[in-house]
């Protein structure tokens, strides 16, 4: 049951470039990473797009399709109307390199920003116990699979680049989350970083990374929001500052 | 040219090439908010119709100055006068700051009215009109970060509220017993301020969240956890509780100025 | 224009699961390393590695051992695999996984707090660590991470965090080369600008991961284009068995587009049942003898295993992957099977929704997605798919040293032995850490000994004619459809079934392929071109092919991820047989090797009734060498 559609792929590179249109066939079920694909095997062999899994696990193929940060290998060709044109654009957050493949550097600088994990010196490999619940909160933030579209939606920065400088990101504000929670985590500061260095302050929690996020990782509820909570407990809180003065407590 | 215009990025001219309705919801987050603040300012400026019959209206609940009526305050506690350099101040000027504080840092009102009012983003991959953005880092919005204080406050308010409801189980005369409409809507208002402050991120993250080992605190992780289903319909719950108070003031009003009448199930 | 140039002690290709633990080793014993990737950091095979790593922890059942896991994997390799790297991986496993806990991984948990099991096919026990069904992405994810926190390291003693380990991401490699019969360095071109670029290095530990892009339906993604086996190859190095590919029996089948995608098996261990369209629990009829003792007859027990796993024999979905695979084809072609061409596969009636979505989340994801089935309600449909090479480079067991050229190495799916014919669920994911780890030890040893190998300018030379040629030529081949017709030859023809005759066409015509393909062009520019990128990919995948259908058609018996139509029973004498495939430049040959034999104290730990299944009486009466 093949049948054609309009797609709108933007073509070019950090010189110029714009949408052109193709019409291609597309099969029952298919995705929008494989018309893509299509295209690029019969009209257009140099069509840069990037992709591994084709199965929403690898986070290689985001784009912006109809001008939302998705992943190509998740979106159905189905879920658009039959006369519908699809827009495919790179990710607008980022320097183009070529076509549908953009530069996506800024958040591995990000990700080597962040302080790593800091285990226990006197707990030898396979000594660590850890409750199930201890380590759920934690896990549900390594589900991210890297696709970046948080980081490409987050108006702080797709919007001001000027703010790439001290804006680490959702991501990784995930990232430091899940280290914050984390259950043997030595490291101590991290709340202090996160609000003096990766920038947690500039996040106005409008929830876009949350919107966007293929694994459905609650971004902002679960990690940006208890983040920005935990910053207030050593910042903004004069007594729990207190109270910490006072006898060392858990959680801090 | 900065943000997605900037010279680095792919050429696309359009500010979004986003093609549903995204600036439906921000509109009409707009117009609800803005008809709630003119309703809010015109009652709070009023000064009357906030009190009949045991039914007292939570804007004006506590009614802490000496210009309320002496059955609307809490066994006649006002502590404040009804004038301040020569201002003549209603009642419901004093407690509103503080709802109304609760709801401005509330963590999701920010976000609606940052996308409605600011359009900080309008709605998500659609370019934001300022040239500049800071966030939360400076004065005055980083006083956001003072929500915990007033969600205290709430939980007092909340108190107050449900103690309202509870008078209003009263009859005309006094007695107690007696049921109308009007003590359903004040028990539907305050159990919704409830749901409200129950569901609220700084109370999640005092209950539980703020720990680093649940299976160390078994009772504050059970509390945790339903804070945590709560909190996944904060939304909801911050609608349904305004929609809530609002209607629970356009009740007593309309009883009080004669318009509606009270009716009594017994 | 000047050619980019860089030195390092260590080069690792390949950023999977294997060479960021070669990495990390190589690192921490103070060598500065390159890992090169073709695609982005994070994004390699392992990360969708899904149902769990193996590894004798006994956190489940403390019945289980190395010796255990030894055996378990010796027998689902058909006896085969090399029992050295058997031994070193079964051994080696618990601490390579208790390790990454040291470095920040989360595991889920058992209720005394240790890291949780759970079954898996030819396990005898719950003995796969996992994250709900995303384990790779955890084991990658820690180690990315990992490399980060040595960064720091370097960041605060040298200023500069890349100054000890550094990522060359969407890098290809397109050549190894050498000096004086050793490891020079390698050469490669940035698939963004396609510039090339050296890298000169005494050392280089292969981990390039699968083959599966050399077939049509497969569960693996571009990058499984076998191009560390054809590197090695061409490097001098030799290729064990690779007549042995694994079929995973459950891929999806519906809808085309993601036919191949893989349904991991913790579906079957969480207790999914397959079914054919007259809803017949067909496994039952497929029990090889072999397995008569350790697999459920009847339906009763086998569900009672579920609750129950001392007295009760585990349900043959279970069974080695080779078999159910075997299985459901043989449905398939019986006219048994669903609408599309696959089986039923079930867990909808033994499990609740709530803990399907729990514990196979991304499953659940999947089908909803992707096929519109939810699973907590429906069957899905499922079908054999290419899913692993157990065949690889030749090395030596300790040291992962590729046989025959000094300086290389190869661990992980690229490395061949230690799977045998049938690799089983959940020990690649170890095999990655425990031989990524040695590979990773092996090369720093080797370059303390040896030093720096320059390269020649004449090697640099040839190797970069080699990437401007196919711009250079015009209205050649496309590789678009050169690829297609691979596919199309391997899939018909070297597939799960195979003959001789078909084997010999196969042969030919991959031998004409090859031809054509000397005389690919590419259309556009250097940049960011996939076509020009294909052009390389599929040079590789042609000789891989070629090694498989030799190897195949050598092989006259059938056994694990080998079936030969024609020699359909396993073969004690072919058990003692390795296949060695080299390249002499033109094309590939196959010689018979003897496996080594395995010594006593190994030999000792099988029930002699199970080796009379296996091997040969006289190997029997020998008991093992010493
Ligand atoms: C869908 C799926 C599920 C799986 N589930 C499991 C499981 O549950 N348990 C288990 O144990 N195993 C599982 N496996 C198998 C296992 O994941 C793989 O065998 C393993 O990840 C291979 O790891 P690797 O490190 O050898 O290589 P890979 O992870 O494949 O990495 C190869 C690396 O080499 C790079 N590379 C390749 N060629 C070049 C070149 N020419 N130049 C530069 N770089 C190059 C690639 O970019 C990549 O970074 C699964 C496999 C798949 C596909
Ligand atoms: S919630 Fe914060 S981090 Fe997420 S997109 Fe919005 S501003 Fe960015
Ligand atoms: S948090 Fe979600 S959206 Fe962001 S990179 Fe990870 S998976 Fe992608
Ligand atoms: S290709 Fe892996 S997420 Fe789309
Ligand atoms: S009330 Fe909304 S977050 Fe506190």
């Amino acid at each position: 049951m093949a049948r054609n559609i309009k797609l709108r792929i933007w073509r070019g590179d950090s010189t110029d470039g714009g949408l052109k249109d193709v019409v291609v066939e597309a099969n029952e079920g298919e995705v929008v990473l494989d018309v893509i694909h299509r295209v690029q095997a019969t009209q257009m062999g140099d069509l840069a797009v990037r992709w591994n899994c084709k199965a929403g696990k690898c986070g290689s193929c985001s784009m912006e399709i109809n001008g939302k940060p998705r992943l190509a290998c998740m979106t159905q060709v189905a879920s658009f109307g039959e006369q519908e044109t699809i827009t495919v654009t790179p990710l607008r957050a980022f320097p183009i390199i070529k076509d549908l493949v953009t530069d996506v550097s800024f958040n591995y600088k990000k990700a080597m920003e962040i302080p790593a994990y800091e285990h226990p010196k006197e707990l030898a490999p396979g000594e660590a116990r850890m409750q199930q619940i201890d380590v759920e909160r934690s896990q549900e933030f390594r589900k991210c699979i890297e696709c970046f579209l948080c980081q490409d939606v987050c108006h702080v920065v797709r919007d001001h680049e000027e703010n790439k400088k001290s804006f680490a990101g959702p991501r990784f504000f995930i990232r430091i989350a899940e280290l914050d929670m984390h259950p043997l985590d030595m490291l101590k500061n991290r709340k202090k970083t996160a609000q003096e260095e990766h920038g947690l302050g500039m996040c106005n929690i409008t929830k876009c990374c949350t919107e966007v996020c293929p694994e459905h990782i609650k971004i902002t509820d679960n990690a940006i929001i208890p983040m920005k909570e935990r910053v207030a407990d050593i910042k903004y809180d004069p007594v729990r500052w207190l109270g910490t003065k006072i006898r060392k407590r858990e959680g801090l | 040219m900065s943000g997605v215009f900037s010279p680095t990025r792919a050429r696309i001219k359009e500010r979004t090439l986003r093609t549903d309705k995204w600036w439906l919801q921000p509109l009409v987050t707009f117009g609800v908010l803005i008809s709630f603040v003119i309703y809010a300012t015109f009652r709070a400026f009023e000064g009357a119709n906030y009190y009949k019959d045991h039914l007292i209206s939570p804007f004006y609940s506590p009614c802490l100055s000496d210009a309320c009526l002496p059955e609307a305050t809490i066994l006649g506690f006002t502590p404040f006068a009804k004038e301040i350099f020569n201002f003549p101040l209603s009642p419901a000027l004093i407690i509103l700051i503080f709802p109304l504080g609760f709801r401005m840092t509330c963590y999701y009102y920010r976000k609606s009215y940052y996308r409605s009012f600011w359009m900080s983003p309008p709605a998500c991959a659609v370019a934001e009109p300022h040239k500049k953005y800071t966030g939360e880092t400076r004065f005055p919005l980083i006083i956001q970060n003072s929500h915990r204080y007033f969600f205290y406050a709430g939980l007092l308010l909340n108190v107050i509220l449900t103690y309202d409801a509870i008078i209003s189980f009263k009859n005309p005369e006094g007695q107690w017993g007696h049921m109308s409409v009007g003590s359903l809507v004040l028990v539907v208002s305050s159990t919704m301020l409830w749901l409200y402050s129950m569901s609220c991120h700084s109370c999640r993250h005092t209950i539980g969240g703020r720990l680093k080992n649940f299976s160390k605190h078994p009772v504050r992780y059970k509390l945790w956890s339903w804070v945590s289903v709560l909190n996944h319909k904060h939304q909801q719950f911050a609608w349904f509780s305004l929609a809530a108070v609002a209607f629970a003031d356009i009740y007593v009003r309309q009883v009080a100025t004669g318009a509606w009448t009270n009716f009594y199930f017994f | 224009m000047t050619l980019e140039r860089h030195t390092y002690d260590v080069l690792v290709i390949g950023a999977g699961g294997a060479g960021l633990r070669a990495a990390v080793e190589a690192r921490e014993s103070g060598l500065r390393v390159a890992i090169i990737c073709k695609s982005l950091f994070g994004k390699a095979h392992t990360v969708m590695a899904e149902g769990g790593a193996a590894a004798s922890m006994g956190n489940v059942n403390d019945k289980d051992s190395w010796m255990v896991h030894f055996r378990d994997t010796m027998r689902g390799g058909k006896f085969l695999s090399n029992f050295r790297m058997a031994e070193l991986h079964a051994k080696e496993a618990p601490d390579r996984i208790w390790e990454l806990e040291t470095w920040g991984a989360l595991f889920d948990r058992t209720k005394e707090g240790k890291i949780s099991q759970r079954n898996f096919g030819g396990h005898e026990y719950p003995r796969l660590a996992h994250v709900g069904d995303r384990t790779g992405l955890e084991l990658i994810r820690t180690m990315q991470q990992k490399i980060v926190q040595l960064q720091q390291k370097d960041g605060r003693e040298t200023g500069d965090m890349e100054s000890g380990i550094k990522v060359f991401a969407e890098l290809t490699i397109t050549d190894i080369l050498k000096e004086n019969g050793k490891i020079s360095g390698a050469y490669g071109y940035w698939r963004e600008s396609g510039e090339e670029v050296l890298f000169e290095a005494p050392a280089v530990v292969i981990a390039t991961g699968g083959v599966g892009k050399t077939f049509k339906i497969t569960s693996n993604s571009w990058e499984g284009t076998g191009d560390g086996h054809a590197l090695a190859l061409k490097a001098g190095a030799n290729l064990v068995d690779m007549e042995f590919l694994q079929f995973h029996p459950t891929g999806m089948v519906w809808p085309p587009s993601v036919r191949g995608i893989l349904v991991t098996e913790s579906v079957r261990g969480e207790g999914g049942v397959l079914t054919n369209n007259l809803g017949e629990r067909f496994m039952f009829k497929y029990i090889p003898d072999v397995f008569k003792d350790k697999y459920a007859d009847n339906e009763a027990e086998a569900d009672r295993w579920y609750v129950d796993q001392d007295n009760n024999r585990r349900p043959p979905e279970l069974l080695p992957r080779d078999e159910v695979a075997r299985a459901i084809n043989t449905e398939v072609k019986s006219g048994r099977g669903t609408e599309h061409g696959g089986v039923f596969l079930d867990v909808s009636k033994r499990i609740s929704a709530d803990i399907i979505k729990k514990r196979l989340p991304s499953m659940w994801h999947q089908f909803y997605e992707l096929a519109g089935v939810d699973i907590t309600k429906e069957a899905m449909e499922v079908g054999p798919t290419c899913h692993y090479v157990m065949g690889g480079v030749e090395v030596e067991p300790d040291t992962a040293a590729a046989i025959g050229v000094p300086g290389l190495f190869a661990a992980g799916e690229v490395a061949g032995g230690m799977h045998g014919s049938n690799r089983l669920g959940g020990n690649s994911l170890t095999d990655l850490l425990v031989f990524g780890r040695r590979a990773g030890m092996g090369a720093v040893e080797y370059v303390k000994k040896n030093g720096a190998n320059p390269v020649s300018e004449a090697a640099t030379t040839a190797a970069a004619n080699k990437i401007q040629a196919p711009f250079d030529r015009e209205g050649g081949e496309n590789s678009y459809s050169l690829h297609a017709e691979l596919q199309e030859i391997t899939h018909n023809l070297v597939g799960i079934i195979r003959t001789g005759s078909e084997l010999k066409d196969a042969i030919t015509k991959i031998a004409e392929i090859r031809k054509r393909s000397a005389n690919v062009s590419v259309s556009g520019g250097r940049k960011f071109n996939p076509g020009f990128h294909l052009a390389f990919d599929l040079d590789n995948m042609l000789l891989v092919a070629e090694s498989t259908a030799k190897s195949a058609i050598n092989r006259e018996e059938s056994r694990g991820g080998h079936t030969r139509d024609d020699f359909p029973i396993m073969n004690e004498k072919w058990r003692q047989i390795n296949n060695i495939s080299s390249f002499d430049g033109n094309q590939v040959s196959i010689r018979e090797q003897a496996l080594p034999a395995i010594p006593k104290e190994l030999f000792d730990l099988f029930d002699i009734h199970e080796l009379e299944k296996y091997m040969t009486p006289e190997e029997i009466a020998k008991g093992g060498s010493n």
